[in-house]
């Protein structure tokens, strides 16, 4: 069929125009797509709810003679406890407890001892001499070093009470135990500080979650000796026996949690940053607690930070006064004499004053061979970074008798505190991480995503299942580990440079550049359709009025 | 007891550890004035253990740490700011090229070498505020033969030694700060008083390293221990800072005067080399020292009067010492130096160009080996098979080369090579090469300005000057001068030639944009013609009348009359 010259011409521009919207603009629209890999989206959704449960088992064992031997067999195998706690909004918080009957002892589990203890039979009966303290009659409960508490129920509940009646009275105080053992809402509430708003009201506990550090899979401790006036004092420090005798054991404990790196340095003629007034009535200078803030500036700058890795540095100081401003004291906000002369600064670490003016002598000739105390220093030391690493050594509540710690410094059940709060924490972390990164590359869309980034975050993504389940499992090890592993993988993802390649290339340049090459393209195509539509309107305007 | 612990203690502290200082002040016949200071840290350790607890005294933690996390065995760095004049100042008791250099020598047992060297560069540009993080694979070569370890150890297996300089590097006070940080006594007493920055860098040359080497602790070398040198040369131009009265002061130099030495310090001495000023017709000296001392310093024998800032009576009744160096005449001039190197580019235009390195042996009768290294960026691709070295219009055919060529955006050309130097020489070796293109992304802030090659660098053993003068009986007896003695006959020296400007062809940066728009108008032009084409329907058309009876149409009309 012979087409008119008209219609021929219509055909071709609406060809042209069906060829540049279906071949040309998708073509151009992937040849200048920015990659973006897939991520795992919808998981990370789910993540950012974070619905923790955390679950601790106790063994509940009835010392002899507590309970009779039918009751004994009416003990539930297990009971479950749940508590359900919500921190701010979306988050929810289940306590898990177990109740086990098994007189068999595990040190994986927690285990409540329930003894009961008429004041006469106490010492015959017990084998270990922790139970010797329970005779005193105001302490109900004992925590052990390891993870056993001792708890104590009185005459009135022995006799002629049923089972239920023995465990509804057990329940709150195995409860408190608990708490004290494993984990409070306060800690949980603590180490969710980064994405928990705080009410005003409970400033104290902001203050204690500040002190610690954050959860790191590593630290490095240093030891700095300063000494401002090396003219007068030669200082020695035995700090390599001080490490390995004070510092070592805790550190061995703690191994679980993070590696540490023990360093020690002398730095000389280093000042602090405020000049201490002098106190006539005691002959002393002293130092005011307001005035601390202001110590640390001048001589961290001094201090060098770790060259050769990132991990968060606990700086400790030990300062000795030059002889002009010897001796110096620290005093409290109410003008009181601080015992230890030392003082902290919430995450960053310890200093403390140690005067050597009684090593003068009567006729001193300078310089003066002082040899520190290290037994002294190291206490301070050793307290302050207890407090620095989230160690908390919350009072028990009345009725508790906590066992002196041994000498490794740390109770088991203190190490198994400390990680369920940094598990929490790191899961914390990474999941905001993780989430911020992924808001992050849905707002801004020409963030390429490389291949290795989507697999830093799906890594991260199931370290952290991995570490939500674990710790729904109660495994506390394997939980730290994974949560360990999500944070490094986040972190990573995060912080990779190649997202930041064409974050300064935006849609509007990229639109200015085509301008020349689309605009002539366009103008003919819309102006040809347009007549074209135009004419189909004027013919069918025509055919009306024929018909009519 | 206590007293006799703590002596016990203390020596155990002396043996352990141990600080020197020391100012070498060289008076320079053009009236310039050249002082070098040095500040040595000794730390006994076993080094090759990895030892995870560390305890620093004296030694700065932010070092120890990197020699421990990367395994180095050696570490020398240095930031240069100006130029050294050999001609003018004779030879440097450090020498060091212009920028930044760094070169380290690892430890076996290090598997990844060029990862740890990576991750070394950006620690130590974190450290001394540098740009060394620059330093990446394309700037960065292994020696075969020019630089090997100073200190104890035989490893010479050049895998594990990275060299890499940065000419373009600028030092200045934020490099010198952290440099000072290093020192135990910080810039508070000893001779480290004196290095004030804004006398320091108003100077034609400042040059600050850092050298770490293991070393023997005793002669039996039962006991090793890591050196820690830390120097800084500067030369003061007699009309820049001396107002051009040939008169120095330590005051008219750093501003300051020196009240004590620094307390941890075993030893801080002042040497001032009055070796051409015996009986003190060149130059006074105040105050004036009866100390005196000898070495042999660079192949000569040289005469230092010596300062001792450990003893009170060395300051005097007014408790500070300002030496005063006062010129009485300007005649008397420098032995020159034996060997010395100067390298230009030669050509036109931006395609080819030639390298041209001279090197001059101005010993009379002698000739001598030199080690010359070049490291080239790929960017200047050498044509080596135009290599030539010529000495006295005479081919010199070198006795070793050690040629690595280059790879594009990979590594840079490496040229090393053995030539023999004859007596009274000029030895110019000359290569021709060609200049690359870069991607657009690749040139520098600043392209028009040029591009950096590094020195070369000119290592030898030089004879020395004692062993030239052989008539000299005036010290030494007869039965001892016949043979030249061995120790005194030669002495190594390191020469760095000036680095190279070079022009690349430099594109119109804005080209990329020119380039899209141009070829987007070619194609809209070529697709409006052919839309044009397509869609357009075609009429045949009466031919158009003429101009002549248009013309006469238009009076037709007006007359009143049909048209034709």
């Amino acid at each position: 069929m012979f087409l008119s010259e008209r219609r021929r011409g219509q055909l071709a521009a609406l060809s042209i125009a069906a060829v540049v919207i279906i071949v040309g603009v998708p073509l151009w629209w992937r040849t200048t797509e920015t990659y973006r890999a897939w991520l795992p989206v919808s998981q990370i959704k789910e993540l950012a709810k974070l619905q923790l449960q955390l679950s601790a088992d106790v063994e509940v064992v009835f010392a002899r003679g507590t309970v009779t031997p039918e009751q004994q067999k009416k003990v539930p195998l297990t009971q479950t406890q749940e508590e359900e706690r919500a921190i701010d909004g979306d988050l929810i918080i289940l306590f898990l407890i177990l109740l086990i009957r098994n007189t068999k002892l595990e040190s994986k589990f927690f285990s409540c001892h329930v003894l009961f203890l008429p004041e006469d039979t106490a010492l015959r009966y017990s084998t270990q001499a922790d139970l010797y303290l329970l005779a005193f009659q105001d302490v109900n409960v004992y925590i052990g070093q390891r993870r056993t508490a001792l708890l104590r129920i009185g005459p009135q509940m022995r006799v002629g009470k049923t089972l239920e009646q023995l465990l509804a009275h057990l329940e709150p105080r195995i409860k408190q135990v608990l708490q004290v053992m494993s984990f409070s809402h306060n800690d949980i509430t603590a180490a969710l500080s980064d994405r928990v708003r705080f009410s005003p009201d409970n400033k104290e506990s902001i203050a204690d979650s500040m002190r610690a550090f954050k959860s790191s899979p590593g630290y490095e401790i240093t030891f700095s000796l300063l000494n401002p006036d090396p003219k007068s004092h030669r200082l020695h420090w035995d700090i390599e026996g001080a490490v390995q005798t004070y510092i070592q054991p805790l550190l061995t404990k703690l191994s679980p949690v993070a590696n540490f790196s023990i360093d020690s340095q002398t730095l000389y003629y280093t000042m602090l940053g405020v000049n201490p007034r002098f106190d006539t009535s005691r002959s002393a200078y002293t130092l005011n607690a307001d005035s601390l803030a202001h110590v640390i500036n001048p001589v961290e700058a001094r201090l060098g930070s770790n060259a050769a890795s990132s991990n968060p540095v606990l700086n400790f100081l030990l300062y000795v006064p030059d002889a002009q401003h010897s001796p110096l004291y620290i005093q409290g906000r109410k003008k009181q004499e601080v015992p230890s002369n030392a003082f902290h600064s919430p995450r960053w670490g310890g200093i403390m004053v140690y005067n050597v003016n009684g090593f003068y002598g009567s006729e001193p000739e300078f310089p003066v061979d002082i040899n520190i105390d290290m037994a002294k220093v190291m206490g301070v030391f050793l307290a302050q970074l207890r407090l620095l690493l989230g160690v908390q050594s919350s009072t028990p509540p009345p009725g508790f008798l906590v066992a002196r710690c041994g000498s490794t410094g740390l109770a088991d059940w203190e190490l198994d505190r400390l990680m369920w709060s940094r598990s929490v924490e790191n899961v914390a972390t990474a999941t905001t991480t993780i989430t911020s990164l992924a808001q992050l590359l849905d707002q801004i869309g020409n963030i390429v995503i490389n291949d290795n980034i989507a697999q830093q975050v799906s890594s991260a993504v199931t370290s952290l299942q991995l570490a939500v389940a674990e710790l729904e499992a109660g495994n506390l090890g394997f939980a730290l580990q994974y949560s360990k592993e999500a944070i490094l993988a986040s972190e990573k993802a995060f912080f990779d440079p190649s997202l930041l390649h064409l974050l300064y290339f935006p849609d509007d340049q990229k639109f200015a550049i085509y301008i020349p090459l689309f605009l002539p393209m366009c103008v003919p195509i819309l102006l040809s359709l347009l007549k074209i539509v135009s004419e189909a309107r004027q013919r069918r305007r025509e055919k009306q009025a024929k018909k009519d | 007891m206590h007293v006799a612990s703590w002596f016990q203690k203390c020596i155990e502290i002396l043996i352990f550890y141990d600080f020197q200082e020391e100012l070498v002040v060289r008076p320079l016949h053009s009236g310039d004035i050249y002082a070098s200071f040095q500040f040595r840290t000794l730390w006994e350790t076993d080094f090759m253990r990895g030892n995870k607890v560390s305890h620093y005294r004296l030694f700065p933690k932010s070092l120890g740490q990197v020699i421990s996390k990367f395994s180095v065995r050696e570490l020398h760095i240095s930031f240069t700011q100006g130029y050294w004049r050999t001609m003018q100042w004779g030879q440097p008791y450090l020498p060091s090229p212009p920028g930044a250099e760094l070169w380290v020598w690892f430890q076996d047992s290090v598997t990844d070498v060029d990862a740890t060297w990576k991750e070394l560069t950006n620690v130590l540009s974190g450290i001394f505020c540098a740009s060394l993080n620059f330093i990446d694979s394309t700037n960065t070569v292994q020696p075969s033969a020019s630089f090997k370890p100073l200190g104890i150890g035989n490893v010479t297996d050049h895998r594990f030694l990275r060299y890499a300089t940065l000419p373009r590097e600028i030092v200045c006070t934020e490099n010198l700060t952290p440099w000072k940080k290093l020192l135990p006594c910080g810039s508070k007493a000893g001779l480290a008083v004196l290095l004030k920055s804004e006398k320091l860098f108003h100077s034609s040359f400042h040059s600050q390293a850092v050298h770490i080497r293991p070393v023997c602790q005793d002669w039996q070398c039962k006991t090793t221990s890591w050196e820690l040198r830390q120097t800084l040369n500067v030369v003061f131009d007699l009309h820049n800072s001396g107002q051009g009265k040939r008169e120095w002061s330590l005051f008219k130099m750093f501003s300051r005067t020196l009240t004590e030495a620094c307390p941890l310090a075993s030893s801080s001495k002042i040497y001032i080399d009055i070796t051409d000023n015996p009986e003190g017709e060149q130059f006074e000296l105040s105050p004036a020292t009866s100390l005196l001392s000898q070495a042999m310093v660079l192949g000569d024998r040289r005469t230092f009067s010596v300062y001792d800032l450990t003893q009170q009576d060395t300051f005097g009744s007014v408790r500070s010492l300002n030496l005063l160096i006062r010129w009485k005449s300007t005649e008397g001039d420098m032995l020159r130096p034996l060997l010395h190197a100067e390298r230009y580019v030669a050509g036109y235009g931006l395609q080819t160009g030639e390298i041209h390195t001279l090197m001059y042996n101005h010993h009379p009768y002698r000739s001598f080996p030199v080690l010359l290294l070049d490291s080239v960026p790929w960017y200047l691709r050498l044509y080596i098979h135009t290599l030539t070295v010529t000495s006295k219009g005479k081919d010199n055919k070198p006795s070793y080369i050690h040629y690595q060529p280059s790879k594009d955006r990979v590594r840079p050309h490496l040229l090393e090579m053995l030539v023999q130097l004859p007596p009274n020489s000029v030895t110019e070796v000359t290569v021709q090469f060609e200049r690359a293109l870069l991607k657009w992304t690749e040139y520098t802030p600043d392209p028009n300005h040029g591009f950096y090659v590094g020195s070369s660098v000119i290592s030898s053993l030089v004879p020395s000057t004692v062993a030239m003068d052989t008539n000299s009986t005036r010290e030494r007896p007869l039965f001892s001068s016949f043979f030249p003695c061995k120790e005194e006959s030669s002495y190594f020296v390191r020469v760095y030639t000036e680095p190279l400007l070079v022009n690349l062809p430099t594109p119109d940066f804005s080209m990329p944009y020119n380039v899209i728009c141009l070829t987007c108008t070619v194609v809209a032009v070529g697709y409006g013609s052919l839309y044009n084409l397509l869609t357009r329907s075609f009429q045949i058309e009466e031919p158009s009348p003429g101009l002549a009876k248009r013309i006469a149409n238009v009076i037709r009309k007006m007359r009143g009359v049909p048209p034709l």
